[in-house]
């Protein structure tokens, strides 16, 4: 029976590597389900704080913020790239470098320079190969991130833009289509496009404490905050749902390979037995 | 009964919402306490407790560690901070954050070569492309 043992052993680890696969299926698909959650329940707030700014901004149409004011000449971008910290998750991160590298290279033939803050340790890892400025990194978040970890990152990137330093800041992360599909999506988050909404055609105002720039000021860092946060969510449970399909594909595969290993085992084993009869047979008709 | 709808949201998730007879925060210049009709008002809050009055007479309370609160005459919204926030604080996170970025990019070159960028991702795409296509074949 020769290589019948090496073939079960064979056998054997690929079970082994698929019940690995299967339990990282599962465990990513309860884990994309809790990243949706967080993804709704992020919503509210960014709304709530959209309404507030687009109420001060019909109220007071004399004082511009510099975030929501489109600089006229734009000559430096600041882009934040949101990654996964983990890989063994397909085509997620190299289908986001791709689009960060064509919107990149797009700038640069405009003439912009481009600063990075970089979010996630896929992201650390392939741009510290290529370089590139980077202002600013962060990594190692877990899968559960708090709005607190991302505050430094984030600021770095605001006070950039108030040291005009860049003149737009960009964010690019991936977009939770469905479980099946994610895709690269650049958003502007500053200048803030403000809210147009025909609702506002009354004629009142807050009171403000202290005072009107303040409240404003405190409020656009804690918009693009929540939408730094909400966006780095959406990754994660892209990442999952990424790493689902992928390890889906994975055991799948490995139970090809399973059946396709027993057929060649059986037939093995079959050679063996035949071969042993014959020899039997023609050893008694020897006698 | 006039009422007061009341939402209380962080960044990360709802932490209240419904209607009550009467609201007390924490604002930067001092309690206020707020009735239904009270005037529009944006306001800084200090890290305390939120009180909700509701209209059986109970209240509730919930810790916030700042934020905001925005009164219009019937809904009031307590934009929480999720994270103690300090300028210095603030400060030290972006630091941080610097510190990180220069300690692993250090010594690398401003200039992205898009050519190799572009090579390692066609490499990376490739090898999926061709497991792809060995699946393909397996199957058929």
């Amino acid at each position: 029976m020769a290589g019948a043992k090496e073939i079960r052993s064979k056998i054997s680890s690929v079970k082994n590597t698929q019940k690995i696969t299967k339990a990282m299926e599962m465990v990513a698909a309860s884990k994309m389900r809790k990243a949706q959650d967080r993804m709704k329940a992020a919503r509210p707030y960014a709304d709530k704080i959209r309404n507030v700014i687009a109420h001060l901004g019909h109220a007071n149409p004399e004082y511009h913020h510099p975030f929501l004011t489109p600089r006229a000449e734009v000559k430096s971008i600041g882009l934040i790239i949101v990654s996964t910290d983990r890989g063994l998750c397909g085509g997620l991160n190299s289908n986001l470098f791709r689009e960060t590298l064509r919107r990149m290279q797009a700038w640069e033939e405009e003439g912009k320079e481009i600063k990075l803050c970089i979010i996630g340790s896929k992201a650390a890892g392939f741009f510290g190969r290529l370089g590139g400025e980077v202002l600013g990194q962060l990594t190692g978040m877990g899968d559960t991130p708090g709005v607190d970890e991302l505050i430094g990152t984030v600021k770095i990137m605001l006070d950039a833009y108030i040291k005009g330093e860049i003149d737009e800041l960009y964010i690019v992360s991936n977009d939770f289509v469905n479980s099946m599909t994610q895709s690269p999506v650049v958003e502007e988050l500053i200048p803030v496009e403000p809210e147009q909404q025909d609702e506002y055609k009354h004629h009142w105002d807050y009171i403000y404490e202290p005072d009107a720039q303040e409240v404003l000021d405190v409020l656009l860092e804690r918009y693009i905050e929540s939408l730094v946060y909400q966006r780095v969510v959406e990754n994660i449970a892209s990442e999952q749902a990424a790493r689902m399909v992928a390890m889906k594909s994975a055991s799948d595969n490995a139970g090809q390979l399973i059946d396709e290993l027993q057929l060649i085992y059986n037939k093995a084993r079959q050679a063996a037995i035949t071969q042993e009869l014959s020899e039997i047979v023609s050893g008694a008709a020897a006698v | 009964m006039a009422h007061l709808h009341v939402d209380i949201v962080s960044a990360e998730h709802e932490i209240f919402s419904g209607e009550a007879v009467m609201v007390f925060a924490p604002a930067s210049q001092g309690e206020v306490g707020i009735a239904p009709g009270h005037t529009p008002l944006v306001t800084q809050l200090a890290p305390g407790e939120v009180r909700v009055q509701l209209e059986s007479g109970e209240e509730q309370g919930f810790y916030v560690s700042g934020g905001m609160l925005e009164v219009q005459p019937h809904v009031v919204t307590v934009l929480s901070d999720s994270a103690e926030r300090a300028e210095d604080l603030d400060e030290a996170a972006a630091l941080k954050a610097r510190e990180e970025a220069e300690r692993v990019f250090h010594d690398k070159d401003a200039k992205i070569e898009y050519a190799t960028a572009r090579a390692q991702l066609a490499e990376a795409a490739a090898q999926l492309q061709a497991i792809q296509r060995l699946r393909k074949r397996a199957k058929r």
